[in-house]
């Protein structure tokens, strides 16, 4: 894959290629034999026992956001079954039965709303059919509830476990004419439903791709090369292979993955512990020369030079922005700046997998994107992709790591060297801190011109940011359509590219994350000089309502009402005056963005004392269009979404990189948010609009940032541009 | 040489080197993969098992350590009275998000409310703070322990 030419949706697109949209072509592959016990399948998702119990596969990664309990409550809805009839089992990869399987992007609600439901809807009509037939009724006349169909002329009923056999057969309907449940009628959906796996969860059953445990299993931990990019030289393993445990010594040099490569030697033996230790017997040399000028410092230093040049390229150019500023009545100018972060989820970078003697390979894999990882893998061991399994387990957190492969094309090079043995590779923590997809840092000159009237009329953006031969690396892009740059008449975004050696990747909300930070908090500036607050700002500039349509095709456009309406609900909820605060040491700040289909304004309280940030409340006001499907859920993903923002904001440290490798050691130099640090309380309101529902893993992340940033200035007159914020 | 200690109220026995930490005693060689691995150095509590009533990090304790004490992990917490309210809040407030944290939370909730069954919400953030939660399911988890705390009273009275 080309270093360079990936856009920020390249995994939405390849994963959308790999698999055709969510389809009931298949179902009858899995049929019963008539009469049989077995579970008769109704389309691939559906199966249903002869004691009524309905199994729904879940299709999609389940990396904490609550896809394996939302996709089967939308089927069982229109199944119209009781949701304590269900049962749901997670489904393999398979892309050409089941559509996509991704969980990126926030993606799963918006692909799946539609299909998903339709595939129960379609399973129900079959089991009306099925009904008919046997009553010799007309199906129009047979309503159904609770996993039975109704005949009300004749007061009959029968269980779906008993139509079902006969109902595995009938035709497949037209899953576009299948009828659809009206909102007003969901029994399911829109119902706070608790995580399907949360009770193994708490008894500490084997969930986890660490957990996975074939029989005959091995165990392998890698010795990596310290600078991502640099390549294994040689490698001398005698004294490793004495130690008690290693069973063999792997070197891994086919890892280019997706833009990065991931030279390793992996020790295998009949321990982690023990492997893990063998690494210190291990003499390695490494060529990484030409990558000892790649530093934190370098980039910085570059990026402030560039700053004060002119733009390499332009991304987004309307009227004269130079001109505008010349007459404006105000002009304000800063730098912002955000640094390289790992992604840190709690399970570190893990993968089982055994090469079959016949050549074909078996993975338990914790995954965010099975489809892209089996191509990734076929590419590199130059295998066929049919010739793969793979199982997906539960993900002990995934925040975008897990889109990248890397990890799983080392186990397969690791498991090809070990036919017939299942091997289980482990990163320590820190691999998996220094071996990432990192978010790339990110330098911003922001200027805007204010006319007489406290308007906002001009913007310019000098974006420094990674890439090659013109081109931004993965998740290094900003959009040329950034609000506001589409509804003023003078702008000029521009763009100037530094290079690393690291791989840099999705984190969630990739761009957005840091994009709204500095455009929120630059927007603040611009609205304290023009005299008037934030929210007044946004609204004034969003003006008329209209639609700006992305710069990327793939990407929804920006809608002003709906923005307007998460900025008015936060305002009123939170209370909003405007005025600054009064009180030394309480401040508010607030927060607007629009990222991944979902419009998020919030408003942050906090108090500064002793240079100690701590933030009391925030208020959230959401809109993911007409039905949020599970509030339960919704509720925990928005709450865990800010706070992982405030983490960004205010605990994370920036990732280092000295001489060309990353040099943080564990969460002692990276540390995460703790319950110490949490905000007393997540308030959280719906703006319910007509529009189809979408996701909200990833869009209620971003505002919180800017809106600490805003309430530090409010609380303290020190107005923070740098990430992590510190009045150190 | 064979070391014994009592895991979850069985007497168990492990001939592996006595230096090896009690998470990967407990996860390789006696088949209990409850206990979480997540940062090798006791900062993220994810390895949090509870040794003598005590909250510990087991991939900081040497199996010798652990010789002869009595071990409690996430696969049998459930079995104390305590434990089992802790376990019974957690699952009535669905407090999970990826659930990868969670043995790690309820073994150091079980090991306060043991030892201080109603605690003050300085105690709780005091005696939770050794355990990260990437997700960041922390409101839930002080519920949680609120509720577990009420529960645990109730039963006493």
């Amino acid at each position: 894959m080309n270093a360079v030419s990936v856009s920020r949706r390249s995994f939405l697109a390849a994963s959308l290629a790999g698999g055709a949209a969510l389809t009931f072509e298949a179902k009858l592959a899995f049929a019963a034999a008539p009469g049989g016990a077995e579970p008769a399948m109704l389309g691939v998702f559906v199966s249903i026992a002869p004691d009524n119990t309905v199994t729904i596969l879940a299709k999609n990664p389940e990396i904490g956001q609550g896809v394996k309990t939302m996709l089967p409550m939308l089927i069982a809805e229109e199944l119209d079954v009781a949701w304590s009839q269900v049962k749901i089992q997670q489904a393999d990869d398979d892309g050409a039965k089941y559509g996509p399987q991704f969980a990126g992007g926030s993606m799963t609600t918006p692909l799946n709303w539609l299909p998903a439901r339709q595939a129960g809807a379609g399973a129900r009509a079959m089991l009306i059919a099925a009904a008919a037939q046997q009553w010799g009724v007309p199906a129009a006349s047979l309503t159904t509830s609770e996993g039975k169909v109704l005949h009300a002329a004749s007061s009959r009923s029968i269980t779906y476990a008993a139509l079902a056999p006969v109902a595995a057969k009938m035709a497949a309907p037209d899953l576009e004419k299948v009828p659809l449940k009206s909102p007003k009628d969901f029994k399911i959906v829109g119902k706070p439903m608790k995580g399907v796996d949360t009770p193994a969860i708490v008894r500490g059953e084997p969930l986890f791709g660490i957990d996975a445990h074939p029989p005959g299993m091995l165990y392998a931990a890698m010795v990596k090369c310290p600078v991502i990019s640099g390549t294994l030289k040689r490698f001398d393993d005698a004294a490793v292979k004495k130690e008690k445990g290693v069973l063999a010594v792997v070197p891994i040099t086919d890892g280019e993955v997706a833009a990065g490569k991931h030279n390793a030697v992996a020790i295998v033996g009949d321990s982690w512990w023990r492997v893990h230790k063998a690494r210190e017997k291990l003499a390695v040399e490494w060529d990484t020369a030409g990558f000892d000028g790649y530093s934190t410092n370098g980039y910085s230093a570059m990026a402030k030079a560039m700053l004060a040049a002119a733009p390499a390229a332009d991304l987004f150019k309307a009227g004269n922005a130079d001109a505008a500023l010349a007459k404006a009545a105000k002009v304000v100018t800063a730098d912002y700046a955000y640094p390289f972060l790992a992604h840190a989820t709690l399970e570190p970078q893990n993968c089982t997998a055994l090469w079959h003697p016949d050549g074909k390979l078996e993975f338990w894999a914790p995954t965010q994107d099975p489809g892209t990882a089996r191509g990734d893998v076929a590419k590199v061991l130059g295998i066929d992709p049919a010739a793969m399994t793979i199982h997906m387990t539960r993900i002990g957190g995934g925040f975008g790591r897990r889109l990248m492969s890397d990890f799983m094309v080392q186990t397969a090079c690791i498991a090809k060297a070990l036919p017939g043995r299942p091997v289980k590779l482990l990163y320590d923590r820190t691999d998996d801190l220094r071996n990432d997809y990192f978010r790339p840092a990110g330098w911003h000159r922001m200027t805007a011109g204010i006319d007489a009237s406290g308007a906002l009329v001009a913007l310019k953006d000098h974006f420094i940011t990674f890439g090659a031969n013109g081109k931004p690396m993965r998740a290094a892009a900003m959009l040329a359509s950034e609000f506001p740059g589409p509804a003023l008449p003078d702008v000029h975004y521009g763009v100037s590219y530094l290079k690393t050696n690291v791989t840099t990747g999705w984190l969630r909300a990739p761009t957005s994350n840091a994009v709204a930070f500095v455009f929120q908090g630059f927007l603040d500036e611009v609205a304290e000089a023009a005299g008037t607050d934030l929210p007044s700002l946004m609204i004034m500039t969003l003006g008329a309502p209209r639609q700006f349509p992305s710069s990327d095709p793939d990407e929804p456009v920006f809608d002003t009402p709906r923005a307007r309406g998460v900025v008015e609900a936060v305002t009123k909820f939170a209370g909003w005056t405007g005025k600054r605060s009064t009180t030394a040491g309480k401040g508010r700040g607030f927060g607007f963005y629009f990222s991944h289909r979902g419009y998020f304004a919030e408003v942050v309280d906090l108090t500064v004392a002793d240079g100690q940030i701590t933030i009391d409340k925030v208020w959230v006001a959401g809109d993911i269009g007409s039905q949020v499907i599970n509030p339960l859920n919704a509720e925990h993903q928005m709450q865990g979404a800010v706070i992982d923002g405030i983490a960004q904001a205010l605990v994370w440290q920036p990732t280092e990189q000295k001489a060309g490798a990353v040099t943080t050691e564990n969460f002692g130099d990276f540390p995460l948010i703790r319950i110490n640090q949490t905000p007393g309380e997540v308030a959280i309101t719906w703006v319910v609009t007509e529009y189809p529902p979408t996701g909200l893993g990833e869009p209620t992340l971003p505002p919180v940032i800017p809106a600490i940033a805003n309430a530090i200035k409010d609380a303290t007159g020190k107005r923070l541009r740098s990430l992590p914020l510190s009045l150190a | 040489m064979a070391i014994s200690l009592t895991v979850n109220r069985k007497p168990r026995t492990v001939d592996v080197e006595p230096d090896k930490p009690l998470l990967w005693v407990l996860r390789e060689d006696l088949n209990m993969p409850g206990t979480k691995f997540g940062c090798g150095a006791g900062l993220c509590g994810a390895c949090t098992v509870i040794l003598n009533g005590e909250a510990v990090r087991s991939c900081q304790t040497a199996l010798s350590d652990a010789a002869g004490k009595d071990i409690v992990t996430i696969e049998g917490v459930a079995a104390s009275p305590v434990g089992a309210k802790v376990v019974e809040a957690w699952t009535a407030l669905d407090v999970p998000q990826c659930g990868y944290c969670q043995a790690g939370q309820i073994m150091s909730a079980t090991a306060l409310l043991t030892a201080t069954p109603k605690p003050s919400a300085d105690e709780v953030t005091a005696g939770m703070a050794g355990n990260i939660c990437r997700c960041a399911t922390y409101l839930r988890i002080q519920k949680a322990i609120a509720e577990a705390s009420k529960a645990i009273s109730g039963a006493a009275a």
